[in-house]
């Protein structure tokens, strides 16, 4: 197997693999491939199901509560599926099967990586968070604070998340469309931008969760049938698999350990993903459409069961592809590439998993597959344009325009029209950047999510001693910081500014950004001697005990 | 809530229980998680060729690779044992804490 070409692959596969697959490690031209049938029409049909669910969703959401949260009626285990299909994008599934496949065990540590967040999330964040907010987590950060400094901070960095994250997703979808569907890019990346808006501005959250539940079942059951059928040619048993992997990789036993990584970078990879997770907004969001804090717990539960459990399967796929798909006839082309002619697989490694399903269950198969892969995309967009909406109407306009005496419908009209502006901007940015490098942008929306939102989100409602000023400076200075490291270490500086050496040698700023978040708001917090910062801590009390018991936590909306 | 709930609450011992109970058991746990995770992030940092070593002789499969499974596993084991607690007993002691604040 011929390494992967081109320092751009490269830096998107070292700085965050399985997410840089969706984000542009389809680098460069991408050849658009003969129309798939099978594919399409599975996913005309996926597009007519959900459809029909966000009809029937608009029906019944008419309030504020509906629209951001499903009214608070989603149960423990539906959320934890509706988690995974959020968390599970197409960069997971294609992208980590191709880092196993490219690198063998390497792939499994990312899946490490991108699961252990979830446990402390439920044992620090998820019941506090439900307890304590409404619609977003900008509800818990300025729970004792001011409003308008910290809404605003918090918006912006939700903004900013969002769409780092939706530029990603676009980009991704586009190409990757082009390589499963045969369409053009720019009419891929129009059709994800309506679609999106249509569940989420008709649906609410309601159908943006079953969109998610549905995709999460189509992905774990395609998924799991690839893993039998990969298991079933080596009789069940894993050893002869990766026996047979070994005889076919050009890495050979290598493939088996864990290759080369900077103590430094490995570490603050880590960080970035562990607490990047527990700062997305999207995914905190998910918290508050359920009812109370045991399901809010359940739902982590379930979430890191289907999440591992899929990343088990990615690790099966990856090294079934090894063995079943590479250097088979009609799978490899060999591309010319940086004026070196390479041999890879037929549309680069990413493709792994979906040649991987034709070679396990024929044509149909592979249309199933690709159309859950499309699916992916569009469930993880919903759930972004939805938390983006929610920052402007709820976080900007009801809380710091109109001081919390915004009417409802209002609310709803600003969340509705920020959707279909989002839909708007995702399409002319997926649009704009199709040939631009965009690999880092994911990583960014981890570190900044890990940089800002979280030291904010974790003091505000573990530390008394935090105030506005510690918040809004703290936050913003951790906001900076990963950006700033991002653009002068090497995805950036190097690899799209072109410059010989990177300022910053880290690829991975979290472990300096999150420092310095945590001792910057700690330090505009202990140095803040106003009359209001003495307010804020005399609240801290009262909030304690409502993130601990619950009480006066906002319920189920009755339907 | 009004300053007579947040009294009673504060002052019920229940409610310290509880407090103790749950703080210090989602902090262990989350130590728990943390020191598996980045023992092997600097197990592979220092020393890799511990995890590139065969299971047993002679076998193709290594040890890295049960204990990746492994620490996949032990995440879900974890949160499976925080929500018992928290949905059994952390939960009962919370309801009676929040009968008892509303009488």
């Amino acid at each position: 197997m011929t390494k992967r070409t081109g320092s751009l692959a490269l830096a998107a596969l070292t700085l965050f693999p399985a997410l840089a697959f969706a984000s542009g490690a389809i680098e460069g031209d991408v050849k658009q491939q003969a129309t798939n049938w099978h594919a399409i029409i599975m996913f005309v049909v996926f597009v007519a199901f959900t459809m029909g669910i966000t009809y029937w969703a608009a029906r019944r959401t008419r309030s504020a509560s509906d629209f951001y949260t499903a009214g608070g009626g989603i149960s423990g285990f539906q959320n934890g599926l509706a988690i995974a299909g959020d968390y599970m994008s197409a960069a997971s599934f294609l992208g980590i099967s191709a880092m196993v496949f490219d690198k063998g065990y390497d792939g499994l540590i990312y899946s490490m990586g991108f699961l252990v967040g979830w446990p402390v999330i439920l044992f620090l964040v998820a019941e506090r968070l439900r307890n304590l907010g409404k619609y977003t987590f900008a509800d818990v950060a300025s729970y004792r604070l001011q409003q308008t400094p910290v809404r605003s901070f918090a918006a912006t960095s939700t903004l900013v998340v969002v769409a780092m994250y939706l530029i990603a997703q676009m980009v991704g979808a586009g190409k990757l469309i082009q390589l499963l569907f045969g369409m053009s890019y720019s009419s891929a990346v129009v059709m994800v931008g309506i679609l999106m808006v249509c569940y989420v501005l008709f649906g609410g959250m309601l159908a943006t969760t079953w969109v998610q539940i549905i995709k999460a079942v189509l992905l774990l059951c395609g998924a799991s049938f690839m893993a039998f059928m990969v298991l079933s040619t080596v009789g069940f048993s894993p050893e002869l698999m990766f026996e047979k992997a070994v005889a076919a990789h050009a890495k050979h036993a290598a493939i088996m350990a864990p290759g080369k990584a900077d103590p430094v970078d490995s570490i603050s990879l880590g960080m970035a993903l562990m607490f990047g997770t527990a700062g997305l907004p999207h995914i905190l969001m998910r918290f508050f459409t359920v009812s109370d804090a045991k399901e809010a717990r359940k739902s982590v539960f379930y979430a890191t069961g289907f999440i591992g459990y899929f990343y088990i399967l990615t690790f099966i796929i990856g090294f079934g592809a090894i063995m079943l798909v590479l250097n088979q006839p009609g799978m490899m082309e060999t591309i010319t590439k940086d004026g070196k002619q390479i041999t890879q697989l037929v549309g680069g490694s990413n493709m792994a998993a979906i040649h991987l399903a034709n070679a396990v269950g024929g044509d149909m198969f592979l249309g199933f597959i690709s159309a859950v892969a499309f699916a992916t995309i569009l469930a993880v967009v919903a759930g972004l344009a939805l938390s983006g909406a929610s920052a402007v109407s709820h976080d900007l306009y009801a809380s710091v325009i109109k001081k919390g005496k915004a009417n409802e419908a209002d609310e709803i009209r600003v969340s509705k029209i920020t959707t279909v502006a989002l839909g708007v901007i995702a399409i002319v940015l997926g649009l704009v950047f199709e040939k631009q490098n965009i690999a880092f942008m994911v990583g960014l929306a981890f570190s900044i999510a890990a940089s800002a939102n979280f030291p904010v989100l974790f003091l505000s409602m573990f530390w008394k001693g935090l105030t506005t000023r510690g918040a809004v400076i703290g936050g913003f200075i951790g906001l900076a910081t990963a950006v700033v490291l991002i653009v002068l270490g090497p995805a950036v500086w190097v690899d799209v500014m072109k410059h010989k050496a990177a300022l910053f040698p880290y690829k991975n700023p979290a472990i300096f950004s999150i420092t310095l978040a945590f001792v910057s708001t700690w330090l505009f917090s202990v140095t803040d001697n106003s009359k209001s910062a003495a307010e804020e801590k005399a609240k801290f009390d009262a909030q304690f005990v409502r993130s601990m018991t619950g009480i006066g936590a906002s319920g189920a909306s009755k339907h | 809530m009004n300053e007579d709930v947040l009294k009673k609450v504060q002052s019920n011992p229940k409610f310290k229980e509880l407090v103790h109970k749950k703080t210090s058991l989602g902090w262990q746990l989350s130590i728990v998680m943390l020191a598996i995770y980045y023992g092997f992030i600097l197990i592979l940092a220092f020393s890799p060729s511990t995890l590139g070593a065969p299971l047993a002789p002679g076998m193709t499969m290594t040890v890295g690779i049960p204990v990746g499974i492994l620490i996949i596993l032990s995440a879900f084991v974890l949160t499976g044992l925080y929500v018992r607690k928290a949905n059994g007993e952390f939960d009962q002691l919370n309801r009676e804490i929040v009968e008892e604040a509303q009488q």
